[in-house]
């Protein structure tokens, strides 16, 4: 499978009173054409500002200071901001974390699907009558994709008029309507309630199959990334510690996190036994020195993880941060 | 997909309409709409519904006291000033001057605001601290001796008026919408439209300026008495439209020679700015009120 995103070694700093604060340390990444990878992490890993930076929406005092992004084949960073605004949306789309408070409350819905289009799709009639329809059927086509009863109606009502689940499903129609060869979806289901998640992530994967297209999501949840990713990367403190096929490392994760990540998840079959946590908290990003970020909280930390840790092979086509991987099987 | 689903779609809505019905519903508010409509009317048929002509002068009618009063004559039904013109006739016409000025000054003022508020929140920067220092250094002068300056200035004149008021006026639309501003711009759907390769115009205009149209409306409305009161000012300052064009604040100022004798001359004219700004004062808060969310039940 050809790449489609190569990311490689990308430093994304904030300036803070605080001190210079490396939210993105040295992430290198790829998605291949057609493929879902999952990233993980918690708050605060770099997740979301990993991809901010791909997307170029890193905003002062925060700032992209070193690597390269390449996307089919082309520079990101080397683009002027309107090249980079053309890509936006037509190329690469992204949908928010927070459906609820995603969508422009004054237009409706129908207005915001045809703005997206006005911007980016030369295709369209440029006569008045036949333009307006266009846009219409495609914005009725887009609705009834993602499965919204009566689109037709529903283009004209206002985001207040809709629900949670149902806010996810046109961001998600609108990221789709110029058919983007990559969607990231920045935690699609966080603010959704079980049920809807998993019509919202079948969906999302649906489409995926259908359109074929790439799908980078981002996500808390180990459970969501079994279950729709190919491929897993796994992050902590602004760097990845594990990257890999997805059973694989869910299956026999290479890195102390990855693994603590899944002893935390409640699971029923350990019922009655208490939920082990990863102890401590994300190390401060300001100031870090060069060592295993992780060794703090690491159950397997001694004196020689004080160094600094490179991605180290961890069997075909998996890498983890970790110098004692080897015991980790 | 069956019909009850189709069914249950709930009516289409939009924001506007709903505050709008909240509006309505607001007795006092609308009681105050409809004061404002009569003097609209008023106004714009001032030809039509005037009984006299404002401006015919009689001495033989000097001082006439109103209609119901001993010596008073039912044609000229509030009396006559000390020139003997009609004062219902030129409270009449002077509403046309109040309410153009008013409007022509809240018109200018918000879309100057509007603009300014708009660059300085968005771009924030060295535009933000520019106009933030111009509008600080405007709030620091006392308005009217601001507006009695630049007229003495520039000379009396309908335009000039307009223009002096404005002067000022549009920094409280410009420091209302930058503060909106910037609290919009970092709101979610904001960076959802970056995201989607929308760029900075598409960004003020559509999604950032349609939600903060709100207050930006009713703090014009409620301005819109200010400036009605500042125009008076001015006039009975003699600063204002010049004679013999009626004005209320120049109505009022020529009673108070005679305020002793001929108390009417001064206090008709002062009643019309009292009912319509608090007419507008009482409307624009119900418009608050109906749109601001602050303030939505």
């Amino acid at each position: 499978m050809s790449v489609l995103l190569e990311v490689t070694n990308l430093r994304t700093e904030f300036a803070t009173r605080a001190g210079l604060v490396r939210a993105v340390d040295g992430v290198s990444l790829r998605v291949a054409r057609g493929e879902c990878l999952g990233v993980v992490g918690e708050s605060g890993s770099g997740k979301s500002v990993t991809f901010s930076s791909v997307m170029g929406l890193v905003r002062s005092p925060g700032r992209v200071a070193a690597g390269t992004i390449h996307f089919d084949g082309r520079d990101l960073r080397g683009l002027a901001p309107e090249e980079m605004r053309a890509i936006r949306g037509r190329d690469i789309a992204m949908t928010m974390q927070d459906a609820l408070t995603a969508l422009n409350p004054a237009l409706t819905v129908g207005e915001q699907m045809a703005e997206v289009m006005i911007a980016h799709d030369d295709t369209l009639p440029s006569a008045r009558g036949a333009r307006r329809s266009a846009i219409r059927d495609r914005s009725v086509e887009m609705l009834g994709l993602v499965g919204i009863p009566a689109p037709e109606t529903r283009l004209r009502q206002y985001p207040h008029e809709f629900s949670g689940g149902m806010r996810q499903r046109i961001m998600i129609a609108i990221a789709l309507t110029c058919r983007p060869q990559l969607l990231i979806a920045d935690e699609p289901t966080t603010a959704l309630d079980v049920t809807i998640q998993a019509q919202v992530l079948e969906l999302i994967s649906d489409i995926r199959a259908r359109l074929g297209m790439s799908v980078v999501l981002i996500t808390h949840d180990l459970g969501v990334v079994a279950e729709h990713c190919d491929r897993v990367m796994v992050m902590y403190a602004g760097q990845v510690v594990e990257e890999g096929p997805t059973d694989q490392v869910i299956g026999a994760p290479r890195h102390p996190y990855t693994r603590g990540l899944l002893a935390s998840i409640p699971r029923p079959a350990l019922r009655g036994q208490p939920i082990r946590p990863i102890v401590g908290q994300v190390p401060d990003l300001v100031g870090l020195p060069p060592q295993c970020r992780f060794h703090s909280r690491c159950p397997l930390a001694r004196q020689g993880c004080l160094v600094q840790v490179p991605m180290l092979p961890a069997g075909p086509g998996r890498q983890a941060r970790c110098l004692r991987l080897e015991e980790m099987s | 997909m069956t019909d009850a689903a189709i069914l249950s779609v709930p009516q289409a809505e939009s924001l506007f309409r709903r505050n709008l019905r909240d509006f309505r519903r607001n007795r006092l508010a609308m009681a105050s709409l409809i004061v404002i409509l009569v003097f609209v009317v008023m106004a714009v048929a001032a030809p039509l519904i005037a009984p006299q002509d404002p401006n015919e002068t009689d001495l033989l009618r000097r001082l006439q006291p109103p209609g119901w009063a001993p010596g008073g004559d039912w044609a000229y039904a509030l009396g006559c000033d000390g020139l003997g013109r009609d004062i219902l006739s030129r409270i009449i016409y002077g509403a046309r001057i109040s309410i153009f000025i008013g409007l022509a000054v809240i018109f200018l003022a918000t879309g100057v605001g509007i603009l300014a508020g708009l660059a300085a929140g968005y771009f924030r920067g060295w535009v933000d601290v520019v106009i933030s220092r111009v509008v600080d250094i405007l709030l620091g002068f006392p308005y009217l001796i601001f507006a009695i300056g630049l007229m003495a200035m520039m000379g009396p004149g309908l335009m000039n008026i307009v223009l002096a008021l404005a002067y000022k006026e549009w920094v409280i639309p410009c420091r209302v919408v930058r503060g909106e501003t910037l609290a919009v711009r970092e709101l979610e759907y904001v960076e959802a439209a970056r995201a989607l390769g929308a760029g900075p115009r598409h960004i003020m205009w559509r999604e950032i300026l349609p939600n903060i149209l709100s207050p930006v409306i009713v703090i014009s409305t409620i301005r819109m008495a200010n400036v009605i009161i500042l125009e008076a000012s001015l006039s009975f300052l003699g600063l204002g439209v010049q004679p013999p064009t009626a004005s209320w604040g120049s109505m009022v100022s020529d009673g108070r020679a005679f305020i002793l004798e001929a108390w009417w001359v001064s206090t008709f004219p002062g009643i019309a700015i009292l009912l319509l700004v608090l007419a507008i004062n009482v409307a624009s808060q119900g418009l608050r009120d109906a749109f601001d969310p602050r303030f939505s039940e």
